[in-house]
């Protein structure tokens, strides 16, 4: 319903141009029914005169069926919907109202409060441009209250309205109102909340509401509904990156190919230069078409039609975006995920990802952390429930284009599906890239994309006939001390001696050249092992047997190995030998500066060594001489025919 | 929409052609439902934008109760014709054979028989994976929690326990074979949002909602139109004529008319403004509990 107006009955066409400039607010309302939350809603259409008298009645009817407030207008039962619910005395998930006045028309996301129902409240959160958080003066700011303002800044809401309801109960006390909001300020300090007012109000009577309180003259500001009538919006949206991901390409007869889509953010010009991504294939925007004609310029949110001045090839799920101004595209990001299944996350499951318009299918490969909703809390979790939120690693089966969450709302954010049963079980924000991050190179695409051409006239059965000899490579794992370049160096010369084609790589040697810009973190010795499986699997596409003798200390890492060489080329050794027995083996001194905490994320003493879960051969080196395991990898390359 | 600023009315339109489009990209066999009403005809005007310059993806269907105001069915001919549309539409003829109408029946049976089940029928013998709709949010009290995507078992049966969370304006479109959703592109207009939007666009409907003499018969305080020869007066009826026109359309024995002398776009909204009351009060499917849209629903009616 619309604001009443003089003008409806004295001058409609007058009242009709006034409202069809009306500007669009989204809001929700964070709090739980006990906070007069439904009431504030009732209060709010009430008194701004934007209740239907026939609902009005339907409310007085119900009050009396259902009403908690004795027989008066429970202004609450404006708000709750579906039958059950309403039995209930509960809202158990979102229902949108509508209202406007003279200069906006609102939207208002009503979720609920409950703990179970964080689903809901992002839900409801991530298309608003505000959000009204309840305090009961007489509570104070609880765990909800912490709960709801970190779930509503996680969704990237940027103006907080902090009503402190309830006043009346207080005897509208100053004091009381500066106490919460100096409690909240502390609170909020920790998030990304870049607009927050405090209002001391009372839903039931009316103060604060539309109409300035006469009981609080102490409070300065305005009332509600002036905030929402006031508050800047239009500066929130980005209208610096171009980004359109193309969502329907328009094909009606073959003189048109027109691109459709939602301008994510940015703006874009007749006559610009975009570029397509992935691949990076780039031309000019001939029209932007819409059905009134032709525009000069469209920008967010705006549905339109792109053609192009060249012939390249685009469709659904690629992004159109300016040259000079490019999203990441990844197929790894970490994100901020709020899982909303009824079954649990579990990390390396595949799921079906929706982001802007494409489809992928991915898994979650690392969940880095838990976060405490109340508390804010982070720890260690195997997995997420319902209604839980965690950072997350997501590792897709191909790039998309993305920006992170904060600066882009559209591309951004991304919907985890359910292969099976189809259900909508996560919604994640991605994350920026924080600085000292370093990128993974495992799954990156490269950048040269044909590889066709690589290969000469040279083949594999060639350099089996000349070298008689089946290409693998050994990679030799384990502890500092365990004999990895001993026992390295002496299957080398077992192997020369007998005349085969060999190459040892170790560690130290790579890091002389190819690896002098790694350190020794998890992500460096990650990175180092990368770069060895790549030169190992060169040397194995040019005959030679290759042993690799590295530390190796993480399983996933070393699956990545298997992968990047091709599993039936890799052959994992672990030498097995206890931490106290490798210790006394290291002649570099290198445990002892671990124990003085010099060296960072040194495996077995300040980083774990996980052993391999199903080497292909495990050899107790602190037992077995070095002759005899040599021996035991040479017995396990005949009996796989690598020899001969 | 200078200093790129949208106007409410622009980005509301935006959104439900992203919605459109959506739905003609990743579904197999979608179709769009066409009541003929003033929530039809935006929807209709929207899809037409969505894909300019060419066609509609998908066909209309219009579930004809054989109830229609007579005005409706001729509008609808014509307006499908002009715009070049692909219209199809279904009819229970089971219903038809058994003489089911609002006047013996009632319009629970009637509303179900030729509206409910004939709906279903439609879309199971059409095999339509999607269905989009023109209910909005602000219609009733239990639409106020429906999903842009509304998804339907096997049996056109809608779970309130049942829908999937929406975020943004990242939609689910994935169903298994038989299951299909009901996609309502025009949830977050509201009725004034629809009026001035057709007042904008200049979009046509049909003259039943403006003012103009009509015969009708006041019945418990309802003003029905008697529009063909099947009315059936009740003793002491007889058809008297009123200046009324109609705030929503459907089968003609239980649309009631309300007396007006709006015959413009502008004096319709200024009448509306000024009436306090929803405009469901005219639906007489309506009346009997508050509730009743709900329990619909979950049998399938949109």
């Amino acid at each position: 319903m619309s604001h009443q107006s003089e003008l409806i009955s004295t001058d409609i066409n007058a009242y009709l141009a006034q409202h069809e400039r009306k500007e669009l607010l989204r809001f929700m309302t964070c709090g739980s029914v006990d906070d007069g939350k439904s009431t504030l809603i009732g209060r709010l259409l009430y008194d701004a005169n934007l209740l239907y008298d026939d609902k009005l009645q339907a409310i007085e009817k119900d009050s009396l069926k259902h009403g908690t407030t004795g027989g008066k207008l429970d202004f609450a039962l404006a708000t709750d919907g579906l039958m059950d619910e309403q039995q209930q005395g509960i809202t158990i998930d979102v229902a949108y109202m509508y209202f406007s006045t003279a200069k906006r028309k609102y939207i208002i996301a009503d979720t609920p409060g409950h703990e179970q129902y964080t689903r809901n409240m992002a839900t409801g959160a991530s298309t608003c441009d505000l959000a009204i958080i309840l305090i009961d003066a007489r509570q104070g700011v609880l765990a909800q209250t912490k709960r709801h303002s970190f779930i509503v800044s996680l969704l990237g809401i940027k103006h907080i309205i902090v009503a402190v309801n309830k006043m009346d109960l207080v005897d509208f006390s100053e004091q009381r109102f500066e106490e919460i909001k100096s409690d909240y300020t502390g609170f909020a300090a920790r998030l990304d909340l870049p607009d927050v007012q405090f209002i001391p109000v009372s839903a039931l009577l009316g103060d604060n509401i539309v109409n300035p309180s006469t009981n609080m003259p102490w409070f300065k500001g305005g009332p509600l509904m002036n905030h929402l009538e006031t508050v800047h919006i239009a500066s929130d949206r980005n209208l610096i990156d171009f980004r359109y991901p193309v969502q329907y390409v328009n094909r009606p007869n073959l003189n048109f190919r027109g691109f459709c889509g939602t301008i994510a953010s940015g703006i874009i010009r007749q006559g610009s230069e975009i570029m397509a991504l992935p691949s990076r294939k780039t031309s000019r925007v001939k029209a932007i078409v819409t059905h009134e004609g032709d525009i000069a310029e469209a920008f967010a949110p705006l549905s339109v039609t792109l053609t192009l001045e060249d012939e390249i090839d685009v469709s659904r799920g690629d992004m159109l975006v300016h040259p000079g101004n490019v999203p990441r595209v990844d197929q790894t990001f970490d994100a901020m995920m709020v899982w909303m299944g009824e079954e649990p996350l579990v990390p390396g499951k595949t799921y079906t990802i929706k982001h802007t318009t494409k489809l992928a299918t991915g898994n979650v490969t690392t969940l880095r952390y838990r976060v405490d909703v109340n508390t804010l809390h982070r720890s260690a979790a195997p997995t997420l429930n319902l209604n839980e939120i965690g950072r997350c690693q997501v590792t897709l089966n191909q790039p998309i284009c993305f920006d992170a969450y904060k600066r882009n709302r559209t591309t951004g954010a991304f919907i985890v599906i359910d292969r099976l049963t189809n259900r909508t079980v996560g919604a994640g924000m991605i994350l920026d890239q924080e600085p000292g991050d370093k990128k993974d190179f495992w799954d990156a695409t490269p950048q040269t994309l044909s590889q066709d051409e690589l290969h000469g006239t040279v083949t594999d059965a060639d350099r089996h006939a000349r070298f008689g000899q089946t290409p693998v490579t050994i990679l030799l794992t384990g502890l500092t001390g365990s004999g990895k370049t001993t026992i390295g160096q002496a299957l080398e010369r077992r192997l020369f001696d007998e005349g085969r084609a060999v190459s040892l790589l170790d560690g130290h040697n790579l890091r002389l050249g190819i690896s002098r810009d790694l350190g020794f973190s998890v992500a460096d010795r990650s990175e180092n092992l990368r770069r060895a499986m790549e030169v190992a699997k060169l040397m194995n596409q040019a005959g030679l047997i290759t042993i690799c003798a590295f530390v190796a200390p993480m399983e996933a890492t070393r699956q990545k190995a298997r992968q990047t060489i091709g599993g039936e080329r890799f052959i994992e050794v672990h030498l097995s030998a206890p931490l106290e027995v490798c210790r006394q083996r290291d002649t570099d001194g290198m445990y002892p500066r671990a124990d003085a905490g010099e060296l960072q994320s040194f495996p077995g003493v300040t980083a774990p060594f996980e052993a391999p879960t199903a080497p292909e051969l495990t050899l107790p080196t602190d037992t077995m001489p070095v002759a005899e395991c040599v021996e035991k990898i040479v017995a396990l390359l005949r009996q796989r025919r690598v020899l001969g | 929409m200078t200093g790129f600023n949208l106007t409410h009315l622009k980005q509301l339109e935006a959104e439900s052609i992203h919605i459109i489009r959506e739905v003609a990209a990743e579904f197999e066999n979608p179709v769009m439902l066409y009541s003929i009403g003033k929530d039809s005809a935006v929807m209709v005007q929207l899809a037409i934008k969505a894909f300019h310059p060419g066609r509609l993806p998908f066909p209309l269907l219009h579930v004809d109760t054989t109830w229609k105001f007579r005005d409706m069915i001729a509008f609808r001919d014509q307006f499908c014709r002009e715009k070049d549309l692909e219209l199809r539409v279904h009819i229970n003829q089971e219903g038809v054979a058994l003489g089911i109408n609002p006047f013996d029946h009632g319009s629970d049976k009637h509303t179900d028989v030729m509206k409910t089940v004939a709906l279903r029928q439609a879309l199971t013998a059409g095999k339509y994976d999607a269905a989009f709709g023109g209910a909005r949010r602000d219609e009733e009290k239990s639409r106020a929690k429906e999903r842009v995507f509304s998804f339907r078992d096997k049996n056109h049966g809608w779970d309130p326990k049942n829908q999937r969370p929406e975020l943004w304006n990242l939609f689910n479109c994935k169903t298994n074979k038989g299951e299909s959703i009901r996609v309502f592109p025009l949830s977050n207009w509201t009725e004034l949002d629809v009026w001035q939007y057709i007042h904008l666009e200049n979009i046509p409907i049909v003259p039943l909602y403006f003012a103009a003499e009509r015969p009708v018969v006041e019945r418990d305080g309802t003003l029905i139109m008697v529009d063909d020869e099947r009315f059936q007066f009740q003793p002491g009826e007889k058809p008297q004529t009123r200046r009324v026109r109609f705030r929503t359309l459907g089968c003609y024995p239980l649309s009631g008319a309300v007396e007006s002398s709006a015959t413009t776009l502008p004096e319709i909204i200024q009448e509306m403004l000024l009436t306090k009351t929803s405009e469901r009060q005219g639906r007489l499917i309506d009346h009997d509990q508050s509730a009743s849209m709900e329990k619909k629903k979950r049998e399938g009616y949109f």
